[in-house]
């Protein structure tokens, strides 16, 4: 299988008053055709490793460092231009909040119109036609009418689909999903998990999932990075990572959920608060909140061991694992 | 930390009338209509945001309210609290009229509110300290005697009073400052705790921490709690009954358990239906409904639920169903399907116990 996605020993850190530490030494390959969920509390960093892949951080004030290879190109050597017909052609984002990512002041047809006619220069009328395509793909009933309404005039599961649509327009070989179904109610948020899992392999799309929610983890990905104060704390396969979490910090992760969780049992808790990130961890971030650390813990920075098949941990617990 | 101690410095709770028998609190026929000005030919519109809502909360339980955004849960609550005017219906605490037997101001200190937002409830220009202590000086506290119980309540929310009295709302995590906001909820001695939507902010395991804490104070302080979210695993864990809205309307109501294992509601259902799977070989296949839901202006006539449920039929859009018992164990659910003799072809049949 060859990987679309490698990123090796990511570095991001953000300047200016106060310096942020935001990803620290993250490497991980993503496959033709997989769905890895990048899962973690808010500030683990699993935004910014998504962003660091399109390079949509701040320039000025972010210092990226490492190695970041999407389809065969070093994303990091990329001038303006190989960027902006890289983004949306190759890669797309979709994101949290689709009132926020869309453009208020033209329809939903200009807006997919647009960047077909940008990636793959065809005329404004192939554009529109591309774009009703796309909303009948992303099932937005009355899709024709929809191509001149704009993001306020649509509700908040359309407004979702929308987005999906114009990220999906040029085809692109890699889908980078950052919540796109936390701000979605309950009832709309399967609807959409659905959908993307169904235009995930009618495209074959490799995709990538930021979540904090393992339910949404659970319905959509193939293999799951845990990530903690910027770091991969545990790759895995979904089952593994949910059946049998090795590092501690998955492990208090599925212990605290209120699934299934009997009334007036205490839940299992994680104590403590995740650290700061004004210095780059130089031993185990987890460690402070750690019920299994030892004084080699505080010490060093744990090792990243290999499981084989594509699993591994971050933790001493794991040298001891049977293989 | 001694518990006498606690008590000495803390306002005398709202005096429990009733007794046992008489809950809490109880509201009849709650509404709350927003009108919308419509444009300049445009005939105005209405948001029924709250319609027609009955409940009780009986002393020492916990009440959970599901539902999604727009069906009207945060609304309830403002009304509840006095926060807002209601159109129609009778909010009773304890027995007493709010404006008759019991002052807005009594009430505000036997009901206290929790909010989503912990930094927007909290004003960033008073340290944690004195916004512990701004509601009991309110009710007349000594300056002195409001810090010190200002204190020993962040002891009992889990911050060390030391390292947290003194500084500031955006100083401290996000954790840490719904802990604050329970603390300062806590210092009117409340007997009712309304949380609206306290943890959804929360990250997961931040979550857990402040719902054990939750579960710790309501057995020290003896409190009742009305616990409003959208996260039906939380409200499940953490409730005894529960109340399902959707549009502003209350379609189902019981014990927790009863809802959740025998839903009588097809919106209910559907919600339940509606969680991500816990299992990785066993996932969600098709969704319950489709479409958003619809918009509380001027929402759907009968049955508010017609428009997305598979069992609708001609009844349900022409007549709304009202809350009707199912057994004896106090579940209740508006729907044409759960009433005998209804005229809905999937009613059970008169005389057959549900």
């Amino acid at each position: 299988m060859t990987n679309l996605v490698e990123v090796e020993n990511l570095n991001v850190r953000f300047t200016g008053e106060r310096t942020v530490h935001a990803i620290n030494g993250v490497s991980f390959a993503l496959g033709e055709g997989e769905v890895l969920g990048l899962l973690g509390e808010s500030g683990s960093g699993k935004s910014v490793t998504l962003r660091a892949l399109m390079r949509l951080l701040p320039k000025k004030r972010t210092v990226i460092t490492g190695a970041v290879k999407v389809a065969g190109r070093d994303v990091l050597a990329l001038d303006d231009d190989e960027l902006s017909s890289f983004r949306g052609g190759v890669v797309s984002m979709i994101f949290q909040e689709p009132a926020l990512a869309l453009d208020p002041v033209y329809t939903i047809g200009e807006q997919i119109s647009e960047a077909v006619m940008r990636h793959e220069g065809k005329s404004r009328t192939e554009g529109m036609a591309r774009a009703l395509e796309m909303l009948e793909v992303v099932r937005i009933p009355s899709a024709k009418r929809r191509l001149a309404a704009y993001p306020h005039e649509m509700s908040g599961g359309m407004r979702q689909r929308a987005m999906i649509a114009l990220a999906l327009a040029c085809k692109p070989k890699i889908l980078l999903a950052d919540e796109p179904t936390t701000a979605l109610d309950a009832t709309v948020q399967i609807q959409i998990l659905l959908l993307l899992r169904e235009l995930q392999r009618e495209f074959g799309m490799s995709v990538i999932f930021v979540t904090h929610d393992i339910g949404v983890a659970i319905e959509i990905c193939d293999r799951v990075s845990v990530m903690y104060a910027g770091q991969i704390v545990e790759t895995g396969t979904l089952s593994q990572l949910v059946r049998s979490p090795m590092h501690p910090y998955p492990r208090g992760l599925l212990a605290s959920t209120t699934h299934r969780a009997i009334r007036g049992e205490r839940l299992g808790t994680i104590p403590g608060t995740p650290p700061s990130l004004d210095k780059a961890p130089t031993s185990c971030a987890f460690a402070p909140r750690c019920a299994s650390a030892e004084a080699r813990c505080t010490e060093a920075l744990p090792p990243a061991i290999d499981l084989g098949a594509g699993r591994m941990a971050r933790c001493v617990l794991a040298e001891r694992a049977p293989a | 930390m001694s518990e006498s101690a606690l008590t000495e410095t803390m306002l005398d709770p709202v005096e429990d009338l009733g007794g046992a028998a008489q809950p809490l609190l109880r509201v009849d026929g709650l509404t709350k209509h927003f009108p919308i000005r419509g444009g300049l030919l445009g005939k105005s519109k209405t948001v029924r945001a709250v319609d027609d809502v009955t409940f009780s909360i009986a002393k020492g339980e916990t009440l959970g309210i599901v539902g999604e955004s727009g069906c009207g849960k945060s609304t309830t609550a403002r009304l509840l609290m006095h926060l807002m005017e209601r159109d129609a219906g009778d909010i009773l605490y304890d027995g007493m009229q709010v404006g008759r037997a019991l002052s807005l101001r009594e009430l505000r200190r036997g009901m206290q509110m929790v909010f989503q937002d912990s930094y927007a409830s909290l004003n960033p220009r008073l340290t944690i300290e004195e916004s512990i202590a701004f509601g009991p000086k309110v009710h007349g506290m000594d300056d002195a005697v409001a810090r010190k119980l200002a204190r020993e309540l962040l002891g009992k929310v889990g911050l060390r009073p030391e390292t947290f009295a003194n500084r500031y709302p955006h100083e401290i995590s996000g954790g840490q400052r719904q802990r604050v906001n329970i603390a300062r909820a806590l210092a009117l001695s409340p007997r009712l705790v309304i949380l609206d939507e306290a943890v959804s902010a929360l990250d997961k395991s931040v979550e857990a921490q402040v719902l054990n804490l939750l579960t710790d104070l309501k057995s020290e302080f003896g409190l009742t709690y009305l616990f409003i979210s959208h996260d039906l695993n939380v409200v499940r864990y953490i409730s005894d009954r529960v109340l399902v809205m959707y549009l502003g309307e209350v379609v189902e109501l019981g014990p927790v358990d009863q809802v959740w294992d025998a839903p009588a509601h097809p919106y209910t259902r559907a919600l339940l239906a509606a969680m991500p799977s816990s299992d990785p070989d066993n996932r969600t296949q098709t969704a319950p409904i489709t479409g958003d839901p619809p918009n509380p202006i001027d929402p759907p006539p009968g049955c508010r639920f017609h428009t997305r449920c598979a069992f609708a039929e001609p009844l349900c859009s022409a007549k709304g169903p009202k809350l009707s018992a199912i057994g004896d164990s106090g579940h209740e659910a508006a729907c044409h399907m759960a009433v005998a003799g209804s005229g809905h072809s999937r009613s059970p049949a008169v005389g057959v116990a549900a």
